[in-house]
């Protein structure tokens, strides 16, 4: 049996690939026996082993792309991510985009009229606030001012709004504007704004995969780009009245899409009002009188009237609800985070922001990242550190006793190694605390007074005990079987020779045991750099890894691009760890549970 | 350590250096003794007379003849001065005390201490010896401890995460099951069991059988791209929880299978692939393949091959690796708090609430059933490993 087990690739005997290649020499090629060259026929043979293979494997391998990878590389592309201000104010940025942020100019009235447009769907469509929080991250107080000038829309150039819901009851009519809107032509444009709109809600739509599996397999509610809105633009109204139409799409999308009604009885926007005010004050009488629809009169009519009714300028009206909107800060904010992907989120995650003249370090008082990764690395050194320590005299002594005191003792390293992380977390909760274990035994000793117990966990020195005792059996299962293959008869030939003890162990037998604490170490350090759990539960304030803040922000504070540029960052350390871990020890050499 | 042979002779050694050592560790535990009491000094003093006293005593009067009987007077002297000073626990204590101080009298004045060491170490050699030993014992209590400390303190009748005074004085009273009662009884605990025992089992099932398959494959002598494709199998075990869990919950909520059954499955499924992967290709490296073109001579298919040859071969390490994978799910918290929603709510996401919220000891009794799972699970993969070595030839362990 342990003949069989040899490794058949060390064999050096003749073999077929040797044959024939001492054949081809001769210049005289080997056929098998169905007449191919043998060598055709063995390259067949290869490439049917390793189809074999590929097929074997390839199940499980796109299990993991689609389970786990596919998730790293959204996570990745999210930290990049800022589609957010694009959908939110497509109209806004795009005017934006003209203004010169580095002087001290406000942007043009163009820009505010956008902005009133954007803002009002997105405050209809309850988006505003998101993005509120999001340029919070960026220019502290933007949230605030979002969500009350949101509240201010609706009474923007009122007095239009209600001369043309007074000129005629038939303005207020959900149908009479339904009719008005309706007619041919305008499909295209009602994609484009539906587009727009399913970017603002964030709904997004079906792939081709997805509308196969609804259509065959599942029964799927409609696809947000497939539902009804209940009514054709008319390409004449479009080209006559553009202001109205786009605002009239908004609305009807908004409230079919986010609040399904219909449109049919649902009375306008005010938005749409002062669309069509606008409209109206720009195209002439004549242009309008031309229209083919029923309403070309009431248009000429109620653009006369509306000649006498003042309109405020929107930034104005803007200055009205918030004199912050009348100071360059928020338009830069918005300018500055208009691309649609950003590395702000990496300049956070490193203390540092985005400004108009480049990226700059914050305050000193407000970098909390560097400290955080650098007590990240601290902490997880020290732990190792200590692993090392502790790890060293255990896989020496194990590996020194005979082999059935050794595997009884060893038992003691793998029942931590197999006890589930919470209950060890949960007993050194139990010992460290005031009232805990520890400080009972140390007070009943005497050794501690009952008012001055000691402090032991909610801070660093928690964290590193507790964290400690839970990797210490990775440290010392790599250790253990390293020390297990050095010969004793190095150490015996050693001090025959007349060395000491501690020349012995420091010249001879250290020096074979370090590939085992390298193992160990950078085991310890990857899987200690990456610990939320326990740090989370014994570590306090002070005791906590960049991980926990991670955590925080997915679930807290909803920074989620934050969180996953400090994921990325974090995952880019860890993999040249690995990678460093493989060129060193070898993936396949793991192993576990010794 | 019994069994090995006696190489150095024993003698009663001179008292000049037995009563002091004796004299020494009584004076070391006497100081603790005396603090408790009040006055260290006092205790090290009285330590050191008695226990030097007692020495002479072993030595002079009893002698190895009458070895047992002053080892058992020992015993007696401690348990009445124990409980006279501290009541049911100083019992116990001066008991062991008793014990330890009766053989250590022997075990330092009759030099055994060097019966099995070589006769010409040095003095500080043995010295050195003795303390590696003790040194190494200390890192063993404190690799043990914390889990022992935990199944005591779950009988706790009280509602306290330490030792009552009922408790240290043996008193009945102080013992409940009631937290154990606690966790069969309530429905939250009860219906965070049931969670983690739908959804390791599946996962389990879904990582053995991909992985297996993989294995398999990977072992094959000629694999294209062996080097990275084992680097992604193996990644979910090197990337950090916490990452996982991000992308997982980023991407999840994407195509909608966040906060779902079949999400926090998947998750776990991932998670738990690479120790299958390691665990297999290990007991594979040891395969013969000349059995599996034995059975194709013979006229097997592939498939009956890999089911009556390759598969009763490989068993203990799938077995073993589907533990891996099962105990991975089965304590997994930090990707099932964000993959999963109230629904998906396991055993370790209910302790980790339990820790961070409310603390009750209820997770001490499921700390202690955990543990007894886990020690189940420990031996069954330990004979697993052995039965394959054994298979294989490759040791007689």
């Amino acid at each position: 049996m342990s003949d069989a087990t040899s490794n058949a690739n060390t064999i050096d005997a003749p073999t077929p690939e040797k044959g024939i290649a001492a054949a081809e020499a001769k210049n005289n090629p080997v056929l098998a026996a169905d007449g191919t060259p043998l060598k055709k026929s063995l390259r067949r043979a290869l490439r049917a082993q390793k189809l074999r293979a590929l097929m074997l494997i390839a199940p499980l391998l796109i299990f993991v792309l689609v389970t786990f990878i596919a998730p790293i590389l959204d996570m990745l592309f999210r930290s990049i991510e800022n589609q957010i201000v694009s959908d939110t104010l497509p109209r806004t940025t795009s005017q934006l985009s003209e203004w010169d942020p580095a002087t001290d100019e406000l942007p043009p009235e163009a820009v505010y009229e956008a902005f009133y447009y954007d803002l009002f769907a997105a405050v209809e469509a309850r988006q505003h606030t998101r993005l509120g929080q999001r340029l919070n991250y960026e220019n502290t107080g933007v949230s605030s001012l979002f969500r009350g000038s949101g509240r201010d829309l609706d009474d923007f150039r009122e007095d239009q709004v209600e001369y043309i819901e007074d000129f005629s009851p038939e303005w207020e009519d959900a149908g009479y504007w339904l009719s008005l809107m309706s007619g041919e032509g305008g499909e295209d444009f009602l994609d484009t704004r539906r587009d727009a709109i399913l970017a603002l809600i964030r709904e997004s739509k079906r792939s081709p995969l997805g509308d196969l599996w609804c259509a065959t397999i599942a029964t799927c509610a409609t696809a947000p780009e497939d539902i009804d809105i209940g009514y054709t633009p008319s390409a004449e109204v479009i080209d006559l009245l553009p202001r109205t139409s786009e605002a009239y799409a908004d609305f009807a999308l908004i409230t079919v899409l986010e609040e399904e009604d219909s449109i049919a009885e649902e009375e306008p926007w005010e938005a749409v009002y002062v669309a069509l005010a606008q409209d109206l004050a720009e195209t002439p009488e004549s242009e309008l009188a031309a229209f083919s629809g029923p309403q070309a009169q009431a248009l000429v009519d109620l653009k006369a009237g509306l000649a006498d009714v003042e309109a405020q300028s929107f930034r104005d009206l803007f200055a009205q609800s918030d004199d912050d909107w009348v100071t360059p800060s928020p338009w830069r904010t918005i300018q500055t985070y208009a691309p649609a992907y950003t590395t702000g989120y990496f300049l956070n995650a490193a203390d540092m922001q985005k400004t108009p003249d480049g990226p700059e370090f914050r305050p000193e008082n407000e970098r909390i990242y560097g400290l955080l990764l650098q007590r990240t690395m601290f902490l997880s050194l020290t732990i190792t550190f200590s692993c090392i320590l502790l790890g060293y005299p255990i896989a020496y002594l194990l590996s020194n006793l005979p082999m059935r005191t050794a595997n009884l003792l060893m038992i003691l390293v793998l029942l931590p190694f197999w006890t589930s992380l919470l209950v060890r977390t949960s007993a050194w909760k139990v010992m460290l605390q005031q009232q805990g274990v520890i400080n009972d035994v140390l007070v009943w000793l005497g050794l501690v007074g009952d008012g001055s117990r000691l402090v032991m966990i909610n801070n660093q020195f928690g964290t590193i005990v507790a964290m400690t005792h839970i990797l210490l059996p990775f440290m010392i299962l790599p250790m253990y079987s390293v020390m297990s293959t050095i010969p004793p008869s190095y150490v015996r030939a050693a001090k025959s020779l007349g060395a000491t003890n501690w020349t012995t162990f420091w010249r001879v037998y250290f020096p074979q045991s370090v590939p085992g604490i390298g193992a160990g170490s950078i085991l310890v350090f990857i899987l200690s750099i990456g610990y939320y759990i326990t740090p989370e539960i014994v570590g306090g304030t002070t005791g906590t890894f960049i991980s926990n803040r991670i955590a925080y922000h997915i679930s807290s504070s909803l920074n989620w691009g934050l969180a996953a540029a400090l994921g990325s960052i974090l995952l880019v350390v860890v993999l040249a760890l690995y990678w460093a871990y493989d060129r060193i020890v070898g993936i396949d050499n793991v192993k576990l549970g010794g | 350590m019994s069994d090995t042979v006696v190489i150095t002779e024993t003698k009663t050694l001179p008292y000049s250096f037995t009563l002091p050592v004796v004299g020494g560790a009584g004076a070391f535990f006497g100081l603790f003794v005396g603090t408790a009491q009040g006055s260290g000094l006092l205790g090290v003093v009285i330590g050191f007379v008695l226990c030097a006293a007692l020495a002479w005593v072993a030595l002079s009067l009893a002698g190895v003849k009458n070895e047992k009987g002053f080892k058992w007077g020992c015993i007696a002297l401690f348990l009445v001065a124990g409980f006279l000073v501290g009541g049911a626990p100083g019992l116990v204590l001066g008991g062991l005390f008793g014990w330890f101080l009766g053989w250590f009298i022997y075990w330092i004045g009759r030099g055994r201490y060097r019966m099995f060491l070589p006769p010409y170490l040095t003095g500080g050699q043995v010295l050195w010896h003795y303390s590696f030993r003790v040194i190494c014992g200390a890192i063993f209590v404190f690799l043990i401890t914390p889990i022992l400390v935990v199944m005591p303190l779950s009988f706790n009748a009280e509602n306290f995460f330490t030792f009552t005074p009922e408790m240290l004085s043996f008193d009945p009273a102080g013992y409940s099951l009631r937290h154990y009662r606690d966790f069969f009884s309530s429905a939250e605990w009860q219906q965070a069991l049931r969670n983690s025992l739908m959804i390791a089992p599946v996962a389990t099932l879904l990582a053995v059988g991909f992985g297996t398959l993989a294995a398999i494959g990977l072992s094959q002598p000629h694999v294209p791209f062996r080097q990275a494709i084992m680097a992604i199998l193996i990644s979910p075990m090197i990337v950090p929880l916490i990452i996982s869990a991000a992308g997982m919950y980023f991407f999840y909520s994407r195509i909608g299978l966040q906060g779902t059954y079949v999400g926090v499955v998947l998750a776990h499924a991932a998670l738990g692939i690479p120790f299958v992967i390691i665990t297999v290709t290990a007991t594979l490296v040891g395969f013969d393949r000349s059995l599996t073109r034995a059975a194709a001579n013979m006229g097997a298919n592939p498939v009956t091959t890999f089911f009556r040859v390759q598969m009763p071969l490989i068993l203990p390490g799938v077995i073993s690796g589907g533990l891996f994978a099962f105990i991975t799910s089965f304590d997994e918290v930090v990707v099932v708090l964000f993959v999963g929603s109230a629904n998906q709510q396991t055993l370790p996401w209910q302790m980790f609430t339990g820790l961070r919220e409310q603390i009750s000891p209820t997770i001490l009794a499921v700390a202690t059933i955990l543990v007894g799972i886990s020690i189940v699970l420990l031996t069954t993969v330990e004979l697993l490993r052995r039965r394959s070595e054994r298979l294989r030839g490759l040791s007689p362990g």
